[in-house]
């Protein structure tokens, strides 16, 4: 085991990249990721890989779609406006089955927002922010510790399925710090037969002129890839659930505020529980249905909580798909809940 | 057991280094911690400032609305934090920058000319390590010694003369910090 | 005893404090481009564009109507407005990130086109608002915050000239690159910027001015060092004078 160290989120996160195995960073500076780009430009010639800035967004994602077709580990990181401009290589890399990773550290928005945190970006990155059929595989951490395991298993689930993955994070996580513990240097061994560079007549492409015969299938074969996902990826907590007579659901660091007033809730003898997914997509669509079929039961709520109007909620929705009562509670500027609205929240609507 | 500090002053003053260490510290201590910077647009201007949470239990934000301390190094860092203390917190001001009387009478305030003391010894930028060695004093939050641990992971290129320096300085912000 | 005013601040610039850094160039361009608008009168008239970068606010201190681009489009914005309203004054106030990076493609479009407006492009040598990133004007051995051992060629390229490169093209019709580091260039740039200003006026075409300006804060200099590192190094890689004045007379 590796000792206890004190991290910056964006800096962990660039660090677990390179245990991971990412020997190429593409990326352009934004606020509020800068620390990725910056921590990479360092690390990575120590340890034989390339760190290039990118003259833009559109650039950075395209360099990352050249560097997967030849099965490199490669990832670039932006922040919102920088992730509106990777919409159509996003698209790309989907149809092109490449296993591309992709940070997007959120701040407000529409247009240039502000660069505080928020998780705007949610719709954008679950329902596929560009043109066509397709899902990115998206994992959101809590915690800075969060933030290490799953930039390592967004690598893992890239090379596994053959899809971009994207990890999504307020900026809030990229900015602070707390103790995590890093693993190893992982060997990587990729072994792929399908990428450029051997001299196969490997073809990395996503044109398929044919309607009936050619794009029918393959947009069916990336449809059961997504199916097998589905199925195998879902990933979720359930803070005191068991109990509960009304739920929380938040993702991100307002759960961690949840959590909080969860707590103090409690000992007010209110009986609330936090789920939070941790894949976006796939949802973990089932297991909060089950929940909702208990909040019914007890005449509770499903109470949303994001930095983002009507993002959440509307998977929520479709999950507890009119079981129960559905209430939320947003913030759309950049500030972070703290417990005692969210306490306050809960009072006011059992009244 | 729940503690949220703000350090704040002029950039430059190695604000955020120092809240750094400071969470380092107690995280040394078995604490649960989080240090939150003052980032982007928001330093231009000059001033700097940073959370640092401290607790037994899990965190569940790294933003601190009201303090339960406030370690100032200049003057626009008091006027902006004294108001936004805790009721009965507590700040902690670089006497040497800061010359007026705090206003509010249920704060208790602990004193440290921070940044004379660092001139005298050496090198007037450690008077971030000077107004922290009065804050371990004065709080009892975390130990001196687990500040002067905390150094070389905060600091881990740092030559050995200006660790000295810091651990020096650390020392006599802890001796000569008093409260009134 | 009468008194005569001798000095104000101009009337196209607000009263707000501008959040620069002190001793920043932007502050300086600002002041001359209010300067020059009540100069020709145009306050009614002019259209700014702001670019993303420090001076995203720019709309804060010149007191015109403005359009803020996103990063990079800068130029396409302005042929937009000025397309519509080709009697208006449009200039676009960019930086070395916005106007050579991002928006490299936006940039030598809209000159390519001879677009009739200015461009007033800061080349600070950085990234200034995302914290002092290498920028497409980095010069070689320069340390930022992604070069920290220094701009390498082998990896990063060369600084790239945005004027020589726009004089490759055909349709401009005034390129000057200046310098605002002491008195005596800053009075010499506003008379280029005037000047610039003056041909679009005249419905002659695309102008050009690149500002060689500082950015202490990322570069680690003191307001008084950066000016003279404007002299002594930024000049010998970017070296100013006119590209191009179809203007001029014979
Ligand atoms: C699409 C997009 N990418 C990145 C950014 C972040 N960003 C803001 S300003 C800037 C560069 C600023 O540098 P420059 O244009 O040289 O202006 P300066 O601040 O130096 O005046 C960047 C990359 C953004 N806002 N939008
Ligand atoms: S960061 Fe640089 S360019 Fe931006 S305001 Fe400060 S000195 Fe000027
Ligand atoms: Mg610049």
């Amino acid at each position: 085991m590796e000792k206890v160290q004190l991290l910056k989120g964006n800096e962990a996160l660039a660090e677990a990249a390179v245990r991971a195995g990412c020997r190429y960073y593409f990326g352009y500076p934004i606020t509020p990721q800068n620390e990725i780009p910056a921590y990479m430009s360092k690390r990575l010639p120590e340890v034989g890989g390339v760190f290039i800035q990118a003259e833009s967004e559109t650039a950075s994602i395209n360099m990352v779609y050249g560097a997967c077709s030849c099965g490199a580990r490669a990832m670039t990181s932006s922040s919102s406006p920088g992730i509106s401009l990777m919409q159509e290589g996003l698209s790309y890399l989907a149809g092109a089955d490449l296993p591309a990773v992709v940070i997007n550290v959120m701040r407000g928005g529409p247009g240039l927002g502000n660069i505080s945190p928020s998780q705007a970006d949610y719709l954008q990155s679950v329902k596929g922010g560009g043109h066509g059929d397709y899902n990115l595989i998206v994992l959101a951490p809590y915690s800075v510790q969060e933030i290490v395991d799953l930039t390592i298993k967004c690598f893992d689930l890239a090379f596994k399925y053959r899809n971009p993955v994207m990890l999504i994070a307020d900026g809030m996580l990229g900015q602070m710090s707390e103790p995590v513990v890093l693993p190893k240097m992982i060997d990587v061994k990729d072994d792929l037969d399908w990428v450029v560079g051997n001299g196969n007549h490997a073809i990395i492409h996503s044109l398929y002129l044919n309607p009936e015969d050619m794009l029918e299938i393959h947009n069916a074969k990336l449809q059961k890839k997504y199916e097998a996902i589905k199925n195998e990826c879902i990933e979720f907590e359930k803070y005191l659930c068991d109990d509960a007579t009304s739920i929380f659901v938040s993702y991100g660091t307002p759960a961690r505020v949840c959590k909080a007033a969860i707590d103090e809730l409690r000992e007010k003898g209110i009986k609330v529980g936090l789920f939070r997914p941790i894949s976006l997509w796939p949802f973990p669509e089932k297991e909060l249905n089950e929940l909702a079929s208990q909040v019914a039961n007890h005449s509770g709520k499903v109470i949303v909580v994001e930095m983002a109007k009507n993002q959440l909620e509307q998977d929520v929705k479709l999950a507890v798909n009119g079981k129960c009562e559905i209430v939320a509670l947003n913030k759309l500027g950049g500030a972070i809940f703290n417990e005692t609205e969210i306490i306050d929240f809960v009072l006011k609507d059992r009244k | 057991m729940l503690s949220k500090i703000i350090l704040a002053g002029f950039g430059g003053q190695g604000i955020i280094v120092a809240g750094k260490l400071l969470a380092s510290a107690a995280m040394k201590l078995g604490k649960n911690v989080t240090h939150f910077p003052s980032y982007g647009a928001e330093m231009r201007g000059g001033t700097c400032n940073c959370s640092v949470v401290i607790s037994d239990k899990q965190i569940s934000s790294p933003i601190i609305n009201e303090p339960d301390v406030a370690i100032v190094l200049n003057k626009p860092s008091k006027d902006k934090y004294e108001p936004k203390c805790k009721t009965n917190g507590m700040l902690i001001l670089n006497k040497s920058l800061i010359k007026d009387e705090t206003k509010r009478t249920d704060l208790k305030v602990g004193y440290i000319d921070a940044s004379e003391i660092a001139e005298r010894i050496g090198n007037s930028k450690v008077a971030n390590m000077v107004i922290l060695g009065a804050f371990a004093k004065i709080t009892s939050l975390v130990n001196i010694n687990s500040l002067i641990d905390s150094l070389k992971d905060v600091f881990p290129t740092m030559p050995d003369k200006l660790l000295d320096l810091n651990i020096k300085a650390l020392q006599e912000g802890f001796n000569l910090a008093y409260v009134i | 005893m009468t008194q005569k005013t001798l000095y104000s601040k101009p009337k196209s610039l607000t009263d707000k404090v501008m959040h620069y850094c002190p001793g920043c160039s932007h502050s300086v361009v600002h002041k001359l481009l209010a300067e020059i608008i009540d100069e020709f009168d145009i306050q009614k008239d002019a259209i700014f564009i702001a670019p993303v970068g420090c001076a995203v606010l720019l709309y804060d201190y010149i007191d015109c109507d403005t359009v803020e681009a996103s990063h990079g489009r800068a130029a396409a914005v302005a042929t937009g407005i000025k397309r519509v309203k080709p009697n208006k004054q449009v200039i676009s106030y960019q930086g070395d990130g916005d106007l050579l990076a991002i928006g490299m493609g936006e940039t030598l479009h809209a000159a390519n086109r001879g677009e009739n407006i200015t461009v007033v492009f800061i080349n600070n040598a950085i990234y200034g608002m995302t914290g002092g990133q290498m920028a497409p004007t980095t010069l070689v051995g320069q340390k930022t915050a992604t070069t920290a051992a220094g701009r390498k060629p082998s990896n990063e390229g060369y600084p790239i000239g945005a004027c020589e490169l726009i004089n490759t093209l055909q349709a401009p019709y005034f390129i000057e690159r200046c310098k605002v580091n002491d008195s005596k260039s800053i009075i010499k740039t506003k008379n280029i910027l005037k000047k610039a200003l003056k041909y679009q006026m005249e419905d002659k075409g695309y102008s050009f001015v690149e500002i060689l300006s500082n950015c202490p804060t990322n570069w680690g200099l003191s307001p008084k060092d950066s000016n003279k590192w404007i002299e002594d190094i930024m000049q010998k890689n970017f070296p100013i004078g006119n590209f191009r004045d179809n203007g001029k007379e014979a």
